[in-house]
């Protein structure tokens, strides 16, 4: 069975002391969210995760067969267009280049990029058209296990549910991992299974909030109600300072 | 192992392909590129206008007229000797420039790499490009006397800190970001440098090629003209203790007119394909 297991972790840069004792396991099919206010170290965590930066103190076990990571901001090649952009990861694993381009031109229309828009350099895309190619890139490699950094949080409404629907399509039929970090509870909602809550100074889960109903069954009621039982959680408040002082 | 190098001799080839269909795009976009160049015609014409203005004004001592200079430009182009003359400016600049370029490059690009010796070489920079030509070209003829050494020196020690600086940079400022997420993606190595670093430094190299070369033109004929008897430097000391004024301006065509052709012919069209990207 492939997961990600993250035993006793402690991280520092320099003296300061970035994470403590972080504790989790995602399993296959599952999504778990880490959510904190920013500069509580959930990127590092995820970093750690991702085999980005190298663990110190405790153990990352990683079995998942691939994964890839979509960044907060597209991080787009500027010197290639959309489509060897979205080729990058299928040929990095070593696939032909006639065959990359045809799964990346599949897949660019599939998130709502259009034939016209193939050729363009990241400079002539607008930012959600940036992060659709990101979205693209990362998918397009079919990882078992996908990291997500706060990709959702520069988008429109309309973007972020459309991008949230195809993963929500892909958690249902048991076709991806997330591990997903962002400071936006609804969104964690939505998506995760499980919610970790990260407290700063250092990074410690303070508390862990569990969902059973399936994805593609929450509703925006659903999400709302849940949203709103988890606001007045004491931690919730605590951690993200909600207390009107 | 052997699948790895059978994969990268691939991977290679696809690079060498794609830099075929480049250079094939480069010749195609040139008629078009060649087409808007009639704005800088008008404004050489304007200039060839000002030019004969000021010869009849000032007289054709001070300052022959464009076509005069133009005949003894032609006279001039029909001797052989002339190309002599041409050939050694050329053969100077080319091995003094050719030399900054592959140490200022290699060593820029080194440099830039490790955080010590980017800030150990900005002093020296600092007094490379401070120090004045003509003070480098006095100490190369105490050092070299009077010959091929001094002039290709003298070049090669102004043109090294533009390309030096320009490759410095290239490096230095390579994106934390991009770095991180071409770890994430696991990209090879030879995919890491030719989609990922190369496109950046190359983009910050290439511009300082090109003003390292311009500056490269200016040195030699200084050189020249100070520290040899043959090239076109030395042709030009020879018109001006003549007083031979047509001959001087012929002279400076010839080097600005090739300085252009360069340029604009050469160096403008592959710049343009190269730095699509940029905004």
């Amino acid at each position: 069975m492939e997961k990600l297991e993250v035993k006793n972790l402690n991280h520092h840069f320099g003296f300061t002391e970035i994470l403590r004792d972080i504790n989790f396991t995602l399993n296959k099919g599952e999504v778990l969210s880490i959510v904190g206010p920013s500069g509580g170290g959930k990127t590092t965590l995820m970093h750690l995760c991702a085999d980005l930066l190298d663990v110190e103190e405790g153990s990352v076990t990683n079995t998942f067969t691939s994964s890839s990571f979509a960044f907060q901001e597209g991080r787009l090649l500027p010197w290639k267009n959309v489509i060897d952009n979205i080729a990058l990861g299928l040929l990095a694993k070593g696939e032909s280049k006639h065959e990359a381009i045809q799964k990346s031109q599949e897949i660019a229309l599939r998130f709502g990029l259009e034939e016209e828009d193939f050729e363009k350099f990241p400079k002539d895309l607008s930012g959600g058209m940036k992060q659709r190619v990101s979205f693209a890139r990362a998918l397009v490699v079919k990882p078992s296990l996908l990291f997500l950094d706060e990709p959702f949080s520069a988008l429109d409404i309309g973007l972020k549910k459309e991008l949230q629907g195809i993963l929500i399509d892909m958690i249902s039929k048991k076709e991806i991992s997330i591990l997903f970090i962002t400071h936006d509870l609804m969104e964690a909602i939505r998506l995760s299974d499980e919610i970790l809550l990260l407290k700063a100074d250092p990074g410690h889960i303070v508390k862990r909030f569990s969902y059973e109903l399936t994805q593609n069954q929450r509703d925006d009621k659903y999400v709302y109600g849940e949203s709103a039982k988890i606001l007045q959680d004491e931690e919730i408040i605590d951690t993200f300072e909600l207390e009107l002082k | 192992m052997i699948i790895n190098i059978k994969y990268d001799i691939i991977s290679t080839t696809i690079q060498i392909r794609n830099n075929v269909k480049f250079l094939l795009k480069i010749l195609k976009d040139f008629p078009a590129y060649l087409w808007s160049g009639w704005g800088a015609i008008a404004s050489i014409f304007l200039f060839l206008a000002f030019w004969d203005f000021g010869n009849q004004v000032y007289g054709d001592l001070v300052l022959p007229s464009p076509l005069v200079t133009f005949q003894t430009l032609t006279t001039m182009l029909l001797d052989e000797n002339v190309w002599l003359e041409i050939n050694t400016t050329l053969y100077r600049a080319s091995v003094g420039f050719g030399v900054s370029l592959l140490l200022g490059s290699a060593l820029g690009l080194v440099a830039g790499f490790f955080a010590t010796a980017s800030m150990m070489s900005r002093p020296i920079v600092t007094i490379l490009v401070g120090m004045p030509p003509i003070a480098w070209i006095v100490l190369a003829m105490i050092w070299f006397g009077m010959g091929d050494e001094t002039v290709i020196f003298t070049v090669i020690i102004a043109s090294f800190p533009i390309i030096f600086v320009g490759a410095l940079q290239g490096t230095r400022t390579l994106d934390g970001d991009l770095k991180e997420m071409a770890e994430s993606f696991k990209l090879p190595w030879h995919m890491k440098f030719f989609d990922v670093y190369f496109p950046h430094i190359f983009s910050y190299v290439f511009p300082a090629w090109v003003s390292g070369l311009g500056m490269a033109w200016k040195i030699v004929i200084m050189a020249e003209l100070l520290a040899t008897s043959n090239g076109m430097g030395a042709s030009l000391a020879v018109a001006r203790s003549q007083l031979d004024t047509p001959t001087a301006l012929a002279l400076v065509v010839v080097m600005i007119g090739s300085l252009m052709f360069i340029e604009y012919i050469i160096l403008e069209p592959i710049k343009r394909e190269v730095e699509l990207w940029r905004s």
